[in-house]
């Protein structure tokens, strides 16, 4: 039974209201012919929230209810296809219906996860050695307009051993798009690809929908015991688009106009980042662009306590301060013994550097220590930070080692001295 | 009882409307029946004759004029012998149980019993005709390390006579035990297991007293500079990745206390996990058996829903005080209290409540001070004493200790371990920032030696910020030398590596040693010539410093590196 109403009675923003009987919170329906969503009910009113936008919206148009929440079709078929924010297809390929799967599922048990402990080769330095990206690790790029974040984006995921790979994008610039579908087909990884791409042009609210349908798919592949990598840029744009629907839907603001959900509504999303004792898993990369370089944006900020951590690109490069894998540890005891020493003691050389830049830059005289310091970060930064290097982590570890030793005493490094005595590239140094 | 029923009128998010007929308590429980699903819901407000409910489960699929049965009873947590070494979410749903159930999912409206069905070997306390009241033991049983007192139910009024009390003997659970009765003929079954409301405090004990006694956490940092004590409250804030919730695991592995309980409140779900890998596996020092055994945790994770993230540090602290009343020392750690502001902060917006600082409700610093308040060394009636420590994380937006939770927050709590991202950026853990924090607490050193060197600490910032503008060499000799005795303290004493099997753990044996030898160091004179000299010299004590810290404590190479580092030092010493 589809009973159909003609009686809209408000259009507010993406919002109509209408009068309607044993409706159900989360229900899709037809608004003319553009998909909607319950997202409210106050006795017999019910709020859809219009996927393609009320623009246009007659009070007659006529509102179908569907009786189900939003879906998404899910097979093998979806792979090498790219469709947009609702899942109809961009890529004029034939629509999928078959084995249709709810969107935004319930959360997982963290007692059914597993501790994550399989390390992701990169090829880059500051992330292999500095701060290694873990097998179902969620990890956003913090990064300002202009950065070569969606090339990083991409590069990761060719270079990634997964088994699929789900793009969701959000408010991407159509050339962006465009990009990276030329690159993942260049690549070869087009045939294990699922895009879901809303692009700048396309209505706000289906930019809302984009996580959720990428990751619903995600589960299921995951669930087949796939390993799956879900890169989502940019989530500033899918924040920004809560914002516009909260505020026309005449939420208090919390901070900065966003919702006092964000958190809530973020996390949801990369909590789906998991390894499933016994199955697949997930690994999740977003890109948050933040507005000003400002890390302390409520986007970036909330992202930041949710995510295991953050990759910042500046300046063309990830910097080694605000970059971060908490997961790190899981993996980097068992690369190899120097790993963590010292990757934390190149780290705290690093930050001397930093001062000592600093430092130079007011005039100061330079001590013998500080000119150590300044070759030290020169050669770091040329042989270690930059994004073009492309080398395993051993070869990296040695390069650490070699840079040290050209620039240091051993007992200025602070490491422990058994530690020096074995990879000490200066024997004759050390005794 | 007649159950009072009423049908939904509305849903926004997870609050709805419902219409009833009767009576209807605010902050009841009530069951929204979906379909064949029951949605357990906590009524927050009553307003024009309409009841609103707060949702603890997604509110996907609700419609207008679904039922609604309402229990009459509060929202409460079930207490009794099993809880050690479980996994609950907010709403005490045992999660392991609900995985063997539903599978990989949490499926809504699911609720299992938080306390294992199985038998105890009871011992009774009390014999008939005894007298007894609220929190009195009538018997006990063997659970894990301890043993595991039945009480009478904290809720109890009054004083009670035993009818019947069970032999010494295995008993299910939740078999009656023990039969009381009042002045009033009233009755009253008790099995092992009873509930009590999580937002009412329990006040079975005579007096509280001050916490004067150290909770050793074996780190070095907190327990010599910045003390926490049994009885105590201490609040970590922190920008994100500064390290918090990696500090909060140390204290729950290491931390001298009976009984810890961890309240992930709407933090990653993968630190959970590490918890539930590690904890197994990890032996507590005090017992020789697992940690699991003195640990309980609380993890309603930030996919899970908002509502119950609320009430899952009241659950916390209700279990805290259950084992409390039991004559142990408790541990209570809250990652992370903001989580659970903004879960307020979420339904007082849906409330439409006129907001306060940053949207955050009125009422926010009140309910904070009111859940550390729940923290204490009290003396119970039979004169043992016991203690909850609790300590919260604080997430504040943009890593900024001025916005509402963490000020509310440091208006109520003894201790504050301030993380710091310059720390936290170069490396220095725990990145606890060792000038901007405090503590009221008594510490495991003696009080005037650790502020001298507190403040050699200071005048070293101070010098390192003169530095800054005047340069190396624009500073002299004494200034210099004060400034590399900053650092040393700083990065031998303050930072410890936590990933280091050894420096990990710093009993406070350790410590003392630790810290007679580093004070004598510092306090020394040295006649050192040239920056150069100086540097290289403290450059030198630091690895001496940080090879003793890899020796094991109470061994010859422990004594062998002390004597090396005192040998060291005074070769430069101005006797």
């Amino acid at each position: 039974m589809q009973k159909v109403y003609t009686e809209i009675r408000s259009i507010i923003g993406n919002v109509v209201t209408v009068r309607a009987e044993g409706i159900r919170n989360g229900d899709l329906a037809l608004v003319g012919d553009s998909y909607a969503s319950v997202i409210k009910l106050d006795k017999d009113i019910v709020s859809l929230q219009v996927f393609a936008g009320a623009q246009g919206v007659s009070t007659t148009d006529p509102v179908r209810f569907l009786g189900r929440p939003m879906m998404v079709s899910f097979s093998e078929n979806l792979l090498g296809r790219i469709f947009d924010g609702t899942g109809v297809p961009r890529d004029h390929g034939p629509a999928l219906t078959e084995n249709m799967i709810p969107i935004g599922g319930p959360s997982f048990n963290p007692s059914k996860r597993t501790l994550p402990n399989k390390m992701i080769r990169t090829g880059i330095p500051m992330i292999d050695v500095f701060n290694t990206l873990v097998e179902s690790q969620k990890l956003p790029i913090f990064s300002i307009s202009g950065e070569p974040y969606n090339e990083l984006l991409a590069r990761i995921a060719m270079q990634a051993e997964v088994d699929v790979i789900v793009l969701g994008g959000m408010g991407l610039k159509y050339d962006d798009y465009l990009a990276f579908r030329d690159t993942l087909e260049k690549g070869g990884a087009m045939s294990h690809t699922v895009m879901f791409i809303h692009t700048a042009s396309d209505p706000i609210v289906e930019c809302t929908l984009v996580p959720d349908l990428s990751l619903a798919v995600a589960e299921q592949f995951a669930l087949e015991g796939k390993r799956v990598l879900v890169l989502l840029t940019d989530m500033t744009n899918f924040a920004d688009a809560q914002k516009e629907m909260a505020i026309t839907m005449e939420q208090v603001p919390s901070n900065r106009g966003y919702p006092g959900d964000l958190y809530s509504c973020l996390a949801s999303r990369y909590e789906k980042a998991v390894d499933i004792d016994g199955a697949g898993s997930i690994t999740i990369l977003g890109v948050t662009t933040m507005p000003g370089d400002d890390v302390t944006h409520p986007v970036p900020d909330n992202t930041g306590y949710i995510t295991e951590g953050q990759y910042y690109l500046k300046g063309g490069h990830i910097e080694p301060f605000g970059s971060l894998s908490r997961l790190k540890q899981n993996v980097n005891g068992r690369t190899r013994d120097d790993h963590r020493a010292l990757m934390d003691a190149m780290i705290k050389l690093y930050a001397q550097y930093k001062e000592s830049l600093e430092k130079k830059s007011m005039g100061f005289l330079m001590t013998e220590w500080d000119e150590k310091l300044l070759k030290y970060g020169a050669l770091f930064e040329s042989k270690l930070m930059d994004l073009s290097v492309n080398i395993p982590l051993e070869t990296a570890l040695d390069l650490g080692w070699e840079i040290l030793a050209e620039c240091f005493e051993p007992n200025e490094t602070g490491l422990k001295t058994n530690l020096i005595k074995e990879r000490w590239p200066d024997q004759e140094a050390v005794r | 009882m007649e159950t009072i029923t009423g049908r939904v009128t509305g849903v926004n998010g997870n609050l709805i409307k419902v219409s009833f007929q009767g009576s209807v308590r605010k902050n009841e429980v009530g069951y929204v029946i979906v379909d064949d699903k029951r949605l357990k819901g906590e009524v927050i407000r009553i307003a024009n004759g309409e009841a609103s409910m707060q949702i603890y489960e997604m509110t996907q699929g609700i419609k207008v004029g679904d039922p609604v049965e309402f229990t009459g009873e509060l929202m409460s947590v079930e207490l009794g012998p099993g809880l050690l070494t479980q996994v609950y979410d907010g709403l005490q749903n045992p999660l392991p149980d609900l995985a063997k159930k539903c599978g990989f999912f949490l499926e809504r409206g699911v609720y299992l019993n938080p306390i294992p069905d199985r038998a105890w070997d009871f011992t009774p306390a009390v014999k008939v005709g005894d007298q007894v009241e609220a929190g009195d033991t009538i018997g006990s049983v063997p659970e894990g390390i301890f043993v595991h007192q039945i009480m009478v139910p904290f809720i109890t009024r009054g004083t009670w006579t035993v009818k019947s009390i069970k032999a010494k003997g295995s008993y299910n659970v939740r078999e009656t035990i023990c039969v009381i009765e009042n002045d009033k003929g009233e009755e009253k079954e008790l099995s092992m297991v009873f509930s009590h409301p999580i937002k009412q405090a329990v006040k079975c004990y005579e007096e509280r007293l001050r916490p004067d006694e150290p909770l050793v956490t074996k780190i070095r940092c907190i327990d010599t500079f910045l003390p926490v004590a049994k009885g105590g409250t201490f609040c970590v804030p922190g920008p994100f990745g500064a390290g918090k919730t990696v500090l909060q695991h140390l204290e729950a592995k290491n931390a001298e206390a009976d009984v810890v309980i961890v309240a992930a409140c709407g933090e990653r779900a993968g630190e959970v996990v590490e918890v539930l890998t590690e904890f197994p596996e990890l032996e507590d020092p005090k017992t020789g058996r697992s940690l699991m055994e003195r640990t309980i945790i609380i993890c309603n994770t930030s996919s899970m829903p908002v509502a119950a993230r609320e009430a899952s540090c009241y659950t916390a602290v209700t279990l805290a005080e259950y084992y409390r009343q039991m004559g142990l020392d408790v541990l209570l750690l809250a990652d992370s209290t903001s989580r659970w502001a903004q879960a307020m902060r979420e339904m007082s917006g849906r409330l439409e409540e006129i907001p306060g600082e940053e949207a955050f409700p009125a009422y926010l610093e009140s309910t904070i001070a009111a859940f550390y308040e729940r923290a204490g060394k009290v003396r119970l009636k039979d004169g043992r004493k016991a203690s909850i420590t609790i300590g919260g994380t604080v997430s504040p937006a943009g890593g900024n200790f001025e916005e509402p939770v963490t000020q509310a927050t440091l208006k109520v709590v003894g201790a504050f371990h301030g993380l710091s991202r310059e720390r936290s950026d170069a490396r220095k853990y725990p990145a606890i920032h060792p000038m901007d924090s405090w503590s009221k607490y008594d510490g495991v050193v003696d009080k005037t030696r650790v502020e001298e060197a507190r403040s050699i600490l200071h005048r070293s910032n101070e010098v390192a910020q003169m530095m800054k503008v005047v340069g190396e060499e624009g500073t002299s000799s004494e200034d210099y030398i004060i400034y590399q005795k900053g650092e040393l303290l700083d990065s031998v004493y303050l930072q410890q590596n936590s990933f280091d099997p050894i420096d990990a753990v710093c009993p406070p044996e350790r410590q003392r040693i630790e810290f007679d030898r580093l004070y004598d160091a510092l306090m020394t004179t040295y006649d050192l010539q040239d920056k150069k000299e100086i540097r290289g010299f403290f450059n030198q004590l630091r690895q001496e410093f940080l090879d003793w810290h890899a020796t094991y404590f109470e061994t010859a190479e422990f004594e062998a590196q002390e004597k090396k580092i005192e040998a060291f030092y005074q070769t430069k010493a101005v006797r």
